[in-house]
């Protein structure tokens, strides 16, 4: 099967002159459609570097992005606005009250990026999107102020599923949200995935958020992918030192100790290491299974 | 009103696992009623028992009352909301009674709190040292130099490293993690007897909630502090709390030894809620393989 999101070998650096830094170090990662590919990394380790390249809105020093067997990495001008409005791919952001235009109605929001047909068929699209993610149809008058949390995100997600993407980049979709408004909104990703064959790239710094939701996981560390795996492989026997302290790091409600503060010192110590030496070579190890 | 069949269990509960530890009650709350500015209630009876040296929690969705209650013992509430009945008593002394600016010199050197965001409690424009210091001087009056001293020491003790250089920097010069360590710092400056950690760690990497959460263990284990710990995650509470009381819409629905309340939850709501957890999340990894 090819995959719907192919990125190879991408390196990327931002700023300029003396101030210009790489960012992404050679990173390889894929989605196939109706996959649920989890990124999971700390604040500052590229994750949203690598979205914003996938979306064609950083350029690529070298490697290659591809969607849908389509490179979209060179694109320019023209041909770049041209991928952005056909819709291909798709963002969701972690606070919808900010991505949402406060003065535009729920419906109008709906049918925005739609090519216009004629009143009657934006109606039929904007309910289908709408019960497609449950959203009360009395809200599609109102205003995205006048939403909880919970519809926002509903909203922000059913004007994305509205233009037929193939792809669903989510940055942190569920971080602001209440557990049980979390829950519905996670059951909406992995019914859309099933529905429409979607692929989607959740990007978390939770690591723990992404069991029983993504498919596999990929571990970026300083710009590196340092472990790829099936969800279960990363949770239970978790390899690189730094994925092995996230997993001990996440609090569980099943475990008879706390996790061992030593251990996790000494993995602490370890991942340290490694980000001392990253600056200058490409020695962080690499792990990948599945 | 609504309270609910299981709070006289839950009491007798808290009591016993007080009874069981044989500790001195430090704060005791009974029948804590909080309303609003338009009078209505929203926390409805609430009992708390807090052994010293122990750690409690409190968990519960958002809205459910587990602030409130914490800002109330605090004699923190917003503008508007206030304690309508009941009794906040640490070490047998009824706070609810006191005149604000004796609740206000009880705050820091008797009990103390951090909250979610470390950065909106601290000036941005001076260094966090010299915040840090200012506490040392007004709450347990050092000189100048001895506060600077101690503040450098206190740092380092949060497991900041450099110290010194931190104590000269800027709040946004520092991370979330680091902050909310300058935060605790401060907050046991007096060496208060209780800490309320009110959603300290919701906010930052897992990586960094667990060296944070690791500190408060610290604490307690090396200075005896006892913690009353308010998060809305089950797996947070059970790894820090001997004890957990369950917040629903304002009242306690049950209570008691976290371990028992986790695994053999009585309340519904306390169901729903491990359940809910269990959705999604490592633990679903780890129930999965377990029930293999």
């Amino acid at each position: 099967m090819t995959a719907l999101l192919d990125v190879s070998e991408l390196h990327v650096a931002l700023g300029r002159g003396r101030k210009r830094t790489e960012i992404l170090h050679g990173v390889d990662l894929t989605v196939a459609p109706g996959e649920i590919v989890g990124l999971i990394g700390e604040t500052g380790s590229g994750k949203t570097t690598l979205a914003r390249a996938v979306l064609g809105l950083v350029q690529a020093q070298s490697g290659t992005v591809a969607i849908d067997g389509r490179e979209v990495t060179g694109l320019r001008g023209g041909a770049l606005r041209a991928f952005r409005r056909s819709g291909t791919v798709q963002y969701i952001f972690q606070d919808p009250l900010r991505s949402l235009d406060p003065e535009r109605t729920v419906f109008d929001t709906l049918v925005e990026g739609l090519v216009v047909r004629g009143r009657a068929e934006l109606q039929d699209a904007a309910l289908g999107v709408a019960q497609l993610v449950s959203l009360p149809l009395d809200l599609l008058p109102k205003y995205p102020g006048e939403l909880s949390g919970g519809q926002r995100q509903r909203v922000a997600i059913a004007r994305a599923i509205a233009v037929d993407p193939r792809l669903l980049i989510c940055d942190e979709p569920v971080s602001a949200l209440d557990a049980s408004t979390r829950i519905t909104i996670l059951e909406l990703l992995l019914r859309l995935r099933e529905s429409r064959d979607i692929g989607v790239l959740l990007i978390t710094h939770d690591l723990g958020s992404l069991g029983g939701v993504a498919d596999r996981v990929v571990v970026l560390y300083h710009g590196r992918v340092v472990e790829t795996g099936t969800t279960e492989e990363i949770f239970l026997a978790p390899r690189h030192p730094y994925t092995r302290l996230l997993v001990t790091s996440v609090p569980s409600i099943r475990d008879e100790e706390p996790p061992d503060p030593e251990l996790r010192r000494a993995l602490r110590d370890e991942v340290r290491g490694l980000a001392a030496t990253s600056a200058d070579s490409a020695d962080i190890p690499q792990i990948t299974g599945a | 009103m609504s309270v609910s069949p299981d709070s006289a269990t839950a009491v007798r509960a808290a009591a016993d696992a007080a009874g069981e530890s044989g500790r001195e009650t430090l704060l005791s709350v009974r029948g804590l009623r909080v309303s609003v500015a338009d009078g209505s209630e929203v926390v409805h009876g609430v009992d708390l028992d807090i052994p010293r040296g122990s750690a409690v929690g409190l968990v519960g969705e958002s809205g459910s009352g587990k602030t409130l209650t914490c800002r109330a013992v605090l004699g923190l509430l917003p503008v508007g909301v206030e304690v309508t009945g009941g009794e906040i008593s640490l070490r047998g002394t009824e706070l609810t009674a006191l005149p604000a600016a004796k609740r206000a010199r009880l705050r820091g050197t008797d009990l103390a709190a951090v909250f979610q965001d470390p950065a909106s409690y601290l000036n941005p424009s001076i260094t966090v040292g010299a915040q840090l210091a200012e506490v040392l001087r007004v709450k347990i009056g050092l000189a100048r130099r001895a506060a600077r001293y101690r503040a450098v020491e206190l740092l380092h003790a949060m497991g900041l490293r450099r110290p010194t250089h931190v104590y000269s920097q800027y709040p946004f010069e520092l991370s979330g993690g680091m902050l909310q360590r300058v935060l605790i710092a401060m907050s046991i400056t007096a060496e208060p007897e209780l800490l309320i950690a009110d959603e300290a760690t919701t906010a930052l990497d897992v990586t960094v909630q667990a060296e944070v959460l690791e500190l408060l263990t610290e604490l307690r284990r090396d200075r005896g502090l006892t913690l009353m710990i308010v998060s809305h995650d089950l797996a947070v509470i059970s790894q820090m709390c001997d004890t957990v009381h369950v917040f629903r819409d304002g009242s306690i629905v049950e209570a008691g030894p976290t371990r028992r309340v986790l695994r053999v939850p009585r309340h519904p709501y306390t169901r729903e809620l491990i359940e809910n957890h269990e959705r999604f999340g490592i633990d679903r990894v780890r129930k999965q393989r377990s029930q293999q």
